[in-house]
């Protein structure tokens, strides 16, 4: 079985650490995870939203790389790539004239034989994870999926689209204790990060406010746009609600690099906006 | 809804391109409302996701498919899915979202209020046609000259230069003359990319 990789271009950039602490847990569970040749930008919020054959092309070019390795598999870290590329696998083997042409376009040939996978699927495999914790994450954590890990529904077919568990059990393994909260898969406003920040600064500090209100000590996040939202906006969220909100917003492989007893360095932490002054260990611990 | 009476002599209505490009047959909408309800942007929008297909579904009365085609609505639908999640009827409204921008992008026909989400967008994909994957950077800079927009998020990038989350060179594709030919091939009428 090969498990192929595909970064993305904000795992490249502005989300970094979420690739570095990925990668670092990888290396302590022994998994390899080579990339994908020569992989290219799967075409994001921008491409669907102007034109429809680029939004399947640069996916498809993607996939047929990855199964032309002999990949069985991608692991797609970002939720939003997750979703560009299990939509365009799902509309290319719905419709084989469609496939035909895109093939055509890309002048690659995907014949479906490479699944897509997300973060929160790939954790859940690992057998025993538990055995891996050396310092359990005893906080309150208010597991944030986003929309694109668990909708649309019937393509992605993972979880449930709006009350998702697959993050939450992975926590509890970790020792923290996921809250019951509303806006789990609640929209950060996305794309729209640079171009409507006022929206963002809206919809985000919902999000936040629920997990605060509800005692989360930190908000995990499995999707670079999410953090971005949610951390690098923070000043504009602050701004609108009128109040502080000192929250941290850590990505799942960081919360588990923390509970292996990986270095908060190693994991990226120091990149983030909104500092990150809890430790996987207890309350009691010293702060990192 | 062949024999709707209302059915423009001058061709086929927005509905049924929407029912080809998408397989969505709006008529099939009973309007619930449960895609308003739970769209997170409804109240920023001048037709909620409801309206939007009860316009189609006036299928050429005259103007209400040009109402749909000119709405902000359409350039505010962050594809959340949670719409098409909700729908009794399982109908995918955000891919009738996506085939009503690509139609009011070919007619000329775009919300001036959307323009700084399409530069943005447009910044995107210039990015990626160049160098085959997302060079932030460059993409910051084509959005702030498509939209003006100079002052904005002035101290963000030191910032993330600072920690390490902005790169002042591109990523690139090795493979990039394919790339470019993927754009030539899929570039559409009345998409203009300079």
């Amino acid at each position: 079985m090969k498990t192929g990789f595909y970064p993305g271009c904000s795992m490249k950039g502005s989300a970094r650490e979420y690739s570095e602490s990925l990668l670092a847990v990888a290396r302590e569970l022994n998994r390899e995870l080579p990339e994908v040749p020569d992989w290219n930008c799967c075409g994001a919020t921008a491409a669907h939203n102007l034109d429809p054959d680029l939004a399947l092309a640069l996916p498809a070019r993607i996939l047929a790389a990855a199964e032309k390795d002999g990949m069985d598999e991608v692991l797609v870290p970002c939720a939003a790539c997750y979703s560009r590329l299990k939509v365009t696998r799902h509309e290319l083997l719905e419709d084989e004239q469609l496939r035909q042409r895109i093939s055509g376009l890309v002048e690659a040939d995907y014949r479906g034989s490479t699944e897509v996978l997300n973060i929160l699927e790939w954790l859940s495999r690992v057998p025993e994870l538990e055995k891996h914790v050396k310092k359990p994450f005893q906080r309150k954590v208010a597991c944030y999926y986003g929309c694109l890990l668990v909708r649309p529904a019937g393509i992605v077919k993972f979880d449930r689209p709006e009350d998702p568990q697959t993050m939450d059990l992975l926590m509890r393994k970790l020792g923290a204790e996921p809250i019951d909260w509303a806006f789990k898969t609640e929209c950060c406003g996305a794309g729209f990060s640079v171009s409507r920040t006022d929206l963002v600064a809206k919809l985000s500090g919902h999000i936040l406010e629920d997990a605060v209100s509800r005692g989360a000590e930190a908000v995990i996040v499995a999707c670079p746009m999410c953090h971005l939202n949610l951390d690098m906006r923070r000043p504009n969220i602050e701004k609108r609600a009128g109040k502080k909100i000192s929250i941290p917003v850590i990505y799942i492989t960081q919360a588990l690099g923390l509970a292996m007893g990986l270095p908060a360095k190693k994991l990226g932490l120091q990149r983030h906006k909104v500092a990150v002054k809890i430790s996987a260990a207890n309350a009691a611990a010293k702060d990192i | 809804m062949r024999s709707d009476p209302h059915v423009h002599a001058a061709g086929a209505a927005l509905a049924d391109l929407v029912l080809k490009k998408t397989g969505v047959d709006v008529a099939r909408c009973y309007q619930c409302g449960k895609c308003s309800a739970g769209c997170p942007l409804a109240a920023e929008m001048d037709f909620p996701p409801s309206q939007i297909m009860h316009l189609l579904q006036l299928r050429d009365l005259p103007g209400f498919a040009e109402m749909a085609l000119r709405s902000h609505t359409i350039w505010l639908c962050l594809t959340c899915e949670i719409c098409f999640c909700r729908c009794p009827m399982e109908l995918d409204i955000p891919k009738v979202m996506d085939a009503l921008r690509h139609e009011a992008l070919a007619r000329g026909m775009v919300h001036p209020k959307a323009k700084d989400i399409l530069a943005f967008h447009r910044a995107f994909l210039d990015s990626v046609r160049v160098t085959g994957r997302l060079f932030e950077m460059g993409q910051v800079v084509d959005y702030k000259l498509r939209s003006g927009h100079f002052l904005q998020d002035m101290l963000q990038a030191p910032w993330m230069f600072w920690v390490g989350k902005l790169h002042l060179l591109p990523e690139r594709v090795r493979d990039r003359r394919a790339l470019k030919r993927i754009f030539a091939r899929t570039r559409r009428a009345g998409e203009k990319r300079p």
